[in-house]
C-alpha cells in the first residue's frame, strides 16, 4: 500500500515539488488553460476554428521585430507580438467592413503577408534555433517575469470575456439582430480577436506560437461534443486543457520529450477519447437505440 | 388618408440603393404613417428585402434620404430564417431574452419581470414548455415563433418583418397573424414583406408594390390591381448589364396620398 502511494508521489507530485521550473510551467499552463480554452469554444462556434492558427502566424513578425530590437527579451517580443497580431486583426476587420471580402478571406490574405515578413526578418537576423524556440516554445524555460505576464493576461482575459459574454453570444448567434440594434456590432468581434491575440502571445513563450493554438482549440473542439449548453462547454474546455497540461508536463518530464508538443498531444488524446465516448461522439450512436414516445 | 393619422414613422425621399451600381431600389418616395400596417409586395428581386434592411439601418447609407423619428432600439427587425446560426448552443428562453438587448445592452441586469415577460411571450406564440429546449432542436416554424416571441419582448414602435410566414404551417400563420393584428391595435407601425396576395388583401390595409421602382403605394385594394401587378412583373424582368447611368435627381412625387410632415 505504502509502495503504491510512494510511487504515485514519485510520478505525479515529486517533479513539481522538487523543481521550481516545473512548478512555474504548471502554473503558467494552468492559467493559459483557464483563459485560452473558452476563447477556443467561441472560435469554433463562430466557425473560425482555423482563425487561431492564422493569428498565431500573424504574431510572428512582431515577435521577430522585438527579438531584433532587444534580443531574447520577453517583454519586447511579447509587445511586438501583441502589436503585430492586433494590427493584422484590425486591418482584416477594416477590409471586411469596407470591401466585398468576407472575414476569413481578408484575414487569410493579411496573415500570409505578415507570416512572410516574419520569416524574412527572423532568417535575416537570427539562427534556426531562435525560430524553433519561437514556433515551439519551452514550458520548462518560463521565468518569473514570463509567469507574471501569463498570469496577468489570463486574469485580464477571463475578466474581459465575462464582461463581453452577452455581446459575444449575440454577435455569434444572430449578428443581423445585433446589427439592427446599432452600428457598433463590429466592436465585439474586434474586442474578441484582441483577446485571442493576447492569449496567443502569452502562450508563445510557454508553448510556442504554434502549440499555443493547440491548447486553445483542441479542448474547445472536444468540449462541444460533451454538452449542449454554452456555459458547460466553456467549463469543460478549461478542465480538459488543465488535465492536458498536468498530464503533458508529467509525461514530458518522465519521457524527456519537449513539453509543448507533449501537452498538445495529451489534449489530442482527450479529443480522440471524446470523439468515441462523448454524447455527441461516435459510440453513443450505437448504444442508444431506444427512443421516447414523445 | 384618414384625418387623425399620426406623423409618418418612416419617410422615404428619393431613396436609391444600389449593388455594384445596379439599383435594387430606384428613386422611392413616400411615407409609412405611424401606426400603419403595410405589406411590401413584388416579384423576386424587386428590392423588398433591401427596403426593409435600409429602414433597419443594415445597409451603407443609401442615396436620397430615409428619415425616421424612431431610435434604433425601438425598432424590431425580423430577417429571413436563413440568417440565424441554428447550431448555436443557446436555449429558447435566452434567445427570447435577447430581445431586451436594445434597452438593457451588454451589461444591464436581467430582472425577474423580464423572465416573466419571456414566459408570457412564449405562451403567446404557443411555445410554453419549450423554454429550455435548444434553438437547434426546433423546426423552422417553431423557430419562427420563437423569433416572434423575441419581437414581442422587444416592445418596438416599428416592426419590420421579412417574409415572416415562410416555412410556417397555416395554423401557425393564423396565430402569428393574430399577433400582428394585436400589434396593429397597439398603434405600432408594421411593415411586412409578403408573397401571398390573398393574405395581404385579407389582413393588410396598406400595400407597397415594388419592382425596384415604386409601382403603387396606398390602400391594398387600390394597389394590388391586375394592371399594377402586370406592370410590376414586366419591370422586374428588365435587367440590362450595360444600362446607362441614371441622371434623375428630382424626386418623383410620393404615390401615397398622405403629405410628408414638415
Amino acid at each position: 500500500m505504502m509502495d503504491i502511494a510512494a510511487s504515485l508521489w514519485d510520478t505525479g507530485f515529486a517533479p513539481f515539488s522538487e523543481f521550481a521550473f516545473m512548478r512555474r510551467a504548471l502554473v503558467a499552463t494552468l492559467a493559459l488553460s483557464l483563459s485560452a480554452a473558452p476563447l477556443g469554444v467561441f472560435l469554433t462556434l463562430r466557425r473560425m476554428s482555423l482563425l487561431g492558427d492564422a493569428l498565431s502566424h500573424a504574431v510572428l513578425p512582431g515577435v521577430a521585430m522585438g527579438f531584433m530590437l532587444s534580443g531574447l527579451s520577453l517583454t519586447a517580443m511579447a509587445l511586438g507580438g501583441v502589436l503585430a497580431g492586433m494590427l493584422v486583426a484590425g486591418i482584416a476587420g477594416l477590409v471586411t467592413r469596407f470591401t466585398a471580402l468576407k472575414e476569413d478571406a481578408s484575414l487569410a490574405a493579411i496573415y500570409l503577408v505578415a507570416l512572410a515578413l516574419g520569416v524574412m526578418l527572423i532568417s535575416g537576423h537570427g539562427t534556426q534555433l531562435d525560430l524553433l524556440h519561437i514556433l515551439f516554445g519551452s514550458a520548462l524555460g518560463v521565468d518569473t517575469a514570463g509567469l507574471l505576464m501569463v498570469a496577468s493576461v489570463a486574469t485580464l482575459s477571463v475578466l474581459l470575456l465575462a464582461a463581453m459574454y452577452r455581446g459575444l453570444v449575440l454577435e455569434s448567434f444572430d449578428p443581423v439582430f445585433l446589427g439592427a440594434a446599432g452600428r457598433r456590432g463590429w466592436l465585439w468581434q474586434q474586442g474578441f480577436l484582441m483577446l485571442v491575440v493576447i492569449n496567443l502571445v502569452a502562450g508563445f513563450q510557454t508553448l510556442g506560437t504554434l502549440m499555443a493554438v493547440g491548447l486553445m482549440m483542441l479542448p474547445a473542439v472536444s468540449a462541444r461534443l460533451w454538452h449542449d449548453t454554452l456555459p458547460a462547454q466553456l467549463v469543460n474546455a478549461s478542465v480538459q486543457a488543465m488535465l492536458s497540461s498536468v498530464a503533458g508536463l508529467l509525461l514530458s518530464y518522465h519521457l524527456d520529450t519537449p513539453s509543448g508538443p507533449t501537452i498538445i498531444g495529451c489534449a489530442g488524446a482527450l479529443y480522440f477519447t471524446s470523439l468515441l465516448v462523448a454524447p455527441g461522439g461516435w459510440l453513443p450512436r450505437w448504444w442508444t437505440t431506444t427512443h421516447r414516445v414523445a | 388618408m384618414v384625418a387623425g393619422m399620426r406623423a409618418p414613422a418612416v419617410t422615404l425621399n428619393n431613396l436609391t440603393v444600389s449593388y455594384r451600381q445596379h439599383p435594387a431600389l430606384h428613386h422611392l418616395s413616400g411615407n409609412f404613417a405611424g401606426g400603419s400596417l403595410t405589406a411590401v409586395v413584388g416579384p423576386n428581386g424587386a428590392g423588398k428585402s433591401t427596403l426593409l434592411k435600409s429602414i433597419a439601418g443594415l445597409l451603407p447609407l443609401p442615396g436620397g434620404a430615409l428619415l425616421t423619428p424612431i431610435p434604433r432600439n425601438r425598432m424590431a427587425y425580423l430577417p429571413q430564417l436563413a440568417e440565424i446560426d441554428r447550431s448555436f448552443p443557446i436555449d429558447v428562453r435566452d434567445c427570447v431574452l435577447l430581445g431586451h438587448w436594445g434597452t438593457s445592452g451588454a451589461w444591464g441586469a436581467v430582472t425577474p419581470a423580464m423572465r416573466q415577460g419571456v414566459d408570457a411571450a412564449l405562451q403567446a406564440v404557443g411555445l410554453q414548455g419549450f423554454g429550455y429546449r435548444n434553438v437547434g432542436s426546433l423546426s423552422s416554424g417553431q423557430l419562427q415563433r420563437v423569433l416572434f416571441a423575441r419581437v414581442l419582448v422587444q416592445d418596438a414602435e416599428l416592426i419590420l418583418l421579412d417574409e415572416p410566414f415562410n416555412a410556417v404551417d397555416s395554423k401557425t400563420t393564423a396565430a402569428l397573424l393574430a399577433l400582428v393584428q394585436q400589434w396593429h391595435g397597439q398603434q405600432r407601425t408594421i411593415i411586412a414583406v409578403l408573397h401571398d396576395d390573398t393574405l395581404v388583401r385579407q389582413h393588410f390595409p396598406q400595400t407597397v408594390l415594388l419592382a425596384r421602382e415604386l409601382v403603387g403605394w396606398g390602400p391594398t385594394d387600390q394597389t394590388l390591381t391586375e394592371p399594377n401587378l402586370r406592370r410590376a412583373r414586366a419591370m422586374a424582368e428588365a435587367w440590362d448589364e450595360a444600362a446607362e447611368r441614371c441622371d434623375i435627381d428630382t424626386p418623383t412625387p410620393p404615390l401615397n396620398a398622405q403629405k410628408v410632415a414638415t
